[in-house]
């Protein structure tokens, strides 16, 4: 019997946590108990939440320790202020401590939280930086993108500091918002009612296609679990061979599409035969197409 | 010939010889001031921080490592943040502007100084990428840090302009200037006066210097909580 689909997508952050780690190995730290919330909402006049929108602890995924991170995209849409910012910061830092298989940080955030900007914003540099300390200690950092909020603004970047990117293709990954394009280039420009255009310009499989992300998954709890457990211990280098390596990559990618203007275009390029079809196909025969393509991919 | 930059002009001001070229709104070069060589790597005008750009930066830093190993570097910051449009958004900025704080990075552990100025604006993914990445970000009096400007600030978080400004006067965390960020500690100091006294303090520091924002933030009063939180989440307690 196959068993029901359960939805990445639709499931609470703690429902996430319960689906990706080996059942009952959860450990909370600083969880709701401790009430730790974000002390500049309530001069807002605005809620709190008793884990400020993130849930951080250690936990197994096949018998391997992780440290995890997941962001409740229920909460101000996931965004980062200055409680759930050191949270996960202090997560990643914890790795250089304990030495983890990996770090796994499912994300589900429009950036910064403006409610608390300045010190979201810092929180966003110190979460890289961490990153960064944790990679160069060889721990591999996995990101997983498939909430309501896919990830935007400086997580975004947070995103694309980690050694490896999971997402589904209902997951979103791109520095602004397609409103906000919409607000400063025009409605001409980008009409963020578009779902299509918002869809192949920072959906999962334009990410994928461009090797901004390194595999993609059904919109399956399963499905990211077997996926971030096949990419623990995939570490990346960061030395100056690797950095080389990442940048003649992203160059080639600007000068080969410099002069175009929608993802379809970039498709057709890179040697896909159908580029209108790419939206409608199922994931499998998405990542078998990706796979007879050349070049591409880190 | 027209008109110079101001971020051209604080290089000439700053040392005591200096050589640069300006292309785009890329400013790079090198300075010299009492015994030190320092590598410049500027933006001017303002520039929005597109994929090109990031990219372009992020080759000067390579450079920088291949030739010039250990040489100090300071950044010049002046943007207006990421740059908003379609094509950039296809081409991955974020995915950009990572790489170049990873260069960042790498440059600071291979034993280059990496400090940042902020000239006359720094907004968002413009300063996580290029001041937070630094040893340490300073700014010019006149210089303005912010995550956003408070008339959007204001249509989004719908908090009317009016009461958002008077909320600035007060929380740190919430609205832009130079003292907020120094305050939650994103900001060393502001660089007044004798520019080339700061930058020649700054470069004899001899030690490398731990991120030290946090605990900054905490001393300033500007962000109270974040120093603990981690703290306690980095031992693993789970209250």
């Amino acid at each position: 019997m196959i068993p029901p689909r359960h939805s990445y997508l639709e499931a609470s952050a703690r429902s996430r946590l319960a689906g990706i780690l080996d059942a009952g190995t959860f450990r909370e730290y600083c969880g709701p108990k401790a009430r730790q919330t974000s002390p500049h909402l309530p001069g807002l006049g605005m809620p709190v939440a008793f884990d400020d929108g993130i849930v951080v602890g250690e936990g197994r995924i096949d018998s391997r320790q992780v440290l995890i991170a997941a962001q409740e995209g229920g909460f101000m849409g996931g965004a980062i202020g200055e409680v759930h910012g050191a949270k996960l910061a202090g997560l990643i830092e914890r790795a250089l401590d304990i030495r983890p298989a990996a770090v796994v940080l499912l994300l589900d955030s429009g950036g910064v939280r403006l409610q608390e900007a300045n010190a979201g914003l810092i929180a966003m540099g110190e979460i890289q930086r961490a990153i960064f300390d944790a990679r160069t200690a060889g721990i591999a950092l996995i990101a997983a993108i498939g909430g309501r909020n896919g990830c935007y603004g400086g997580t975004s970047i947070v995103a694309r500091s980690c050694d490896v990117i999971v997402a589904s293709e209902e997951g979103r990954l791109s520095i602004s918002g397609p409103e906000v394009i919409e607000e400063v280039d025009g409605i001409e420009e980008f009409d963020a009612r578009d779902r299509a255009l918002v869809w192949r310009t920072m959906g999962a499989k334009h990410r994928r296609l461009i090797g901004e992300i390194d595999t993609l998954v059904r919109d399956d709890m399963t499905a990211f679990r077997d996926a971030i457990a096949n990419h623990i211990g995939d570490s990346r280098s960061m030395d100056l061979d690797a950095l080389e390596a990442e940048h003649a990559r992203l160059a080639d990618r600007l000068l080969r599409f410099r002069d175009v203007g929608d993802a379809r275009d970039v498709w057709a390029r890179l040697g896909v035969n159908d580029p209108d079809r790419v939206s409608d196909i199922e994931t499998n025969e998405f990542n078998a197409l990706v796979d007879t393509l050349e070049g591409e991919g880190r | 010939m027209t008109e110079q930059s101001s971020t051209e002009h604080l290089i000439e001001e700053m040392f005591d010889e200096a050589e640069f070229v300006r292309a785009g709104d890329l400013v790079t070069g090198e300075g010299r001031l009492d015994g030190y060589t320092v590598s410049i790597i500027g933006t001017a005008d303002r520039a929005y921080i597109g994929a090109d750009v990031a990219l372009a930066m992020a080759r000067c830093v390579l450079d920088i490592m291949h030739d010039k190993p250990a040489r100090p570097i300071l950044i010049i910051v002046d943007n207006s943040g990421h740059r908003l449009g379609r094509w950039d958004e296809l081409m991955g900025n974020n995915g950009c502007i990572a790489h170049l704080t990873k260069c960042l990075y790498a440059a600071r552990q291979r034993g280059h100084r990496v400090i940042g100025l902020v000239n006359e604006l720094a907004v968002s993914a413009g300063f996580m990428a290029l001041g937070m990445s630094t040893d340490a970000c300073y700014a010019l009096p006149a210089a303005e840090v912010r995550v956003m400007a408070l008339g959007a600030m204001a249509r989004v978080t719908k908090i009317p302009l009016d009461r958002l400004t008077e909320l600035c006067a007060t929380s740190p965390v919430l609205g832009p200037s130079v003292e907020n960020f120094m305050r939650v500690g994103a900001l060393a100091g502001v660089w007044s006066g004798d520019l080339a006294g700061h930058l020649r303090a700054e470069l004899s520091k001899l030690t490398k210097p731990n991120d030290d924002r946090r605990q900054l933030g905490h001393e300033r009063g500007g962000r109270m909580a974040a120093l603990d939180v981690a703290r306690r989440v980095r031992a693993g307690a789970e209250a």
